[in-house]
């Protein structure tokens, strides 16, 4: 993504290329009458007011229910102040009367674009707090979810952020494609959207029979869609007009508002998660991380874009690695973390006692913190864990990338036209439920 | 465990006995800091060449189960370029005024994390330009939701916070700045003008 094929130099009718009014003789004879008035010199008192615009939280354009107050100065945006909250569901404090395991399904409900991915977040959380490494299998497991996720996710900001910029057709390409990933995680975890697959040391369940298959039929035909949304959009003058130079932050500002993920990426920073601090060993697997320039709004859709070609890519890797490990453990064979098979529990004492305590008890691990990011499709998902020895956290605390991208849409606006502010918005890839939690 | 981060020799010889204590947790550098040098050693940290901690991961609290733990702050810093995170904490005594300097002024991230923090914990940022609730509603007055002795389901009862939600001002949804935008303020009812110059922006008491 070095260089931008295609500049298109849209002037809106009437205005020139800065946008200042050309004087287009109408032919009235009005130039000679008093009524006449120069284009661009309005009354002193018309612009003297700055008007106040509530978006939200009912408002589809906003993603959620995230409500926007706009001091607008004509069209012009002099301020944005958002307000969130309104989805607040306390997990944090919940994850304080919970075990470790029970914690899980909140996680779901957090980013819900990509449950898996937070499931696998805290799970390796969980587990770097107790020091433990999960089975070569579990770990591809894993990183096929994550792709799955980073792909659900991907394909529901290109389509809703299409319909904000009034294209409709992706929309119904994308959600197609994202329903056939829905199946796949729907034949393994037995859910669609409330996956709670993983467990701390493993994982809930394995793939069913045939489900390789499936996953790789869906990355032989995945692409021709990806190419479709190319055609459409890539070199699309209103696609461009909309997107190029809308909503900059540079590099630096990038960085210094904490910005993750495809946002931060867009401006031009080189980091992912899975290439500078490997976990579930990202390092062996082949696929580009994708970087942009411009920092802009059309920068993120192609970063965007890319991630999902490369989110494929691993895909394929990871689906023939999973062939290669066909029968291999799933679970760690770490009696404090995961149950012992229920045969052995009936008839081995040891057995039995390990189930009784992790049933009755939960998982406990050691006194201590940790804090591990993972590279979600929003950006770095953080779990930090702070355990006093019990089976159930002192604080869980989500490092929420799209809060923090967020908290960058008021500096992105500033100077926008009020319709840009949609626009800006949607290329931020918010998820309520992680914003609020 | 793994060592600790090679920062930490030289933050203590620019900071000597500023820095309390170091712990190592699950491979992670933990570096106590004095609460007045916190700001000072955050700044050194993101601007001495070799250190170039420039990405604020995080800023979180922790409250301990045990009463007489202190609170403490969690600063999570990031060198994105040598690829190394350091955290950096500050007890604070519960008994006191929780109050650290913002480093907003380092990182503009830090803007949404602080009023989280504030929201959550109660503990003041000094320094901060907008220090509000982020979370819960500006008027919200139940206290501060993650701390130890604020029950799951809040102070008051489900029959009180339906009174509340109910008696609420439709003006309290919009902060007293964004009533000046509008202009708003003289065509308001003249006993909601005087209850938002009293400072009464919630519900009816």
């Amino acid at each position: 993504m070095s260089h931008r094929t295609v500049e298109y130099n849209l002037a809106t009718p009437g205005l020139d290329a800065e946008g200042r009014p050309i004087d287009i003789p109408l032919g009235l004879g009005l130039k000679d009458t008093h009524e006449y008035r120069v284009p661009g010199q309005f009354d002193e008192s018309f612009g003297a007011e700055h008007m106040l615009v509530n978006i939200g939280p009912q408002h589809p354009a906003t993603h959620g229910v995230l409500r926007l107050v706009i001091e607008l100065d004509g069209e012009t945006v002099i301020r944005v102040i958002p307000h969130i909250g309104y989805l607040h569901s306390g997990f944090e404090k919940l994850g304080e009367y919970r075990q470790y395991n029970q914690i899980i399904p909140l996680t779901d409900r957090t980013d819900y674009l990509s449950p898996m991915a937070n499931n696998v977040g805290f799970a390796l959380g969980v587990e770097k707090l107790m020091g433990i490494q999960v089975t070569e299998r579990c770990r591809v497991l894993r990183v096929i979810a994550c792709e799955m996720s980073r792909i659900i996710s991907h394909l529901v900001w290109l389509g809703t952020t299409g319909i904000d910029l009034g294209a409709f057709t992706p929309f119904l390409w994308s959600f197609q494609e994202r329903e056939r990933i829905y199946n796949l995680q729907e034949a393994w975890t037995g859910a669609r959207l409330t996956t709670s697959v993983t467990r701390v040391g493993g994982m809930m369940a394995d793939v069913p029979d045939g489900w390789i298959a499936a996953l790789r039929e869906f990355c032989r035909t995945f692409p021709a869609t990806l190419a479709e949304v190319d055609t459409m959009f890539t070199r699309n003058a209103i696609w461009i007009g909309r997107t190029q130079g809308v909503g900059v932050l540079s590099r630096d500002e990038a960085i210094n508002r904490s910005l993750s993920g495809p946002m931060l990426r867009a401006s031009g920073v080189d980091y992912d998660v899975r290439k500078d601090r490997p976990y579930l060993d990202y390092e062996t697997y082949d696929f580009d991380v994708p970087v942009g320039e411009h920092g802009d709004i059309y920068d993120r859709y192609r970063v965007r874009l890319e991630e999902m070609a490369q989110a494929t890519r691993i895909l394929v890797q990871a689906a023939e690695r999973l062939e290669k490990l066909e029968g291999t453990p799933l679970n760690v064979d770490d009696p404090r973390v995961i149950l012992p098979p229920k045969s052995r529990a009936m008839s081995d004492m040891e057995a039995m006692i390990f189930h009784f305590k992790q049933v009755m008890e939960g998982v406990k691990p050691p006194v201590g913190e940790a804090y591990l990011g993972i590279e979600n499709p929003k950006g770095e998902l953080g779990t930090y864990l702070v355990s006093d020895g019990t089976a159930k956290p002192v604080r869980w605390r989500i490092r929420p990338p799209s809060f923090l991208n967020l908290a960058a849409l008021p500096r992105m606006c500033e100077g926008a036209l009020l319709s840009d502010v949609i626009a800006i918005n949607a290329s931020v890839d918010i998820v309520m439920g992680e914003i609020d939690r | 465990m793994t060592a600790i981060a090679p920062s930490l020799p030289a933050l203590r010889d620019a900071f000597g006995d500023a820095v309390e204590r170091v712990a190592v947790s699950c491979g992670d550098t933990i570096v106590y800091l004095r609460r007045d040098r916190v700001h000072d050693a955050l700044a050194w940290l993101k601007q001495t060449p070799g250190q170039e901690f420039d990405y604020l991961t995080d800023v979180t609290a922790v409250e301990y189960r045990d009463p007489e733990r202190p609170l403490e702050v969690v600063w999570q810093v990031r060198s994105l370029g040598r690829k190394v995170d350091l955290r950096v904490k500050v007890a604070l005594d519960t008994a006191e005024p929780l109050e650290v300097p913002s480093v907003y002024d380092l990182w503009k991230g830090a803007d949404w994390l602080e009023r989280e923090v504030y929201d959550m914990f109660g503990v003041v940022f000094t320094g901060h330009p907008d220090l509000r609730r982020i979370i819960m509603w500006e008027t919200y007055a139940e206290g501060y939701p993650l701390r130890k002795d604020f029950p799951l389901r809040g102070h008051f009862s489900r029959a009180e916070q339906t009174r509340q939600a109910l008696a609420a001002n439709p003006e309290a949804h919009y902060s007293l700045d964004e009533l000046s935008i509008a202009e708003a303020f003289h065509e308001l009812p003249k006993d909601v003008r005087e209850r938002l110059r009293r400072g009464d922006r919630g519900f009816l008491r």
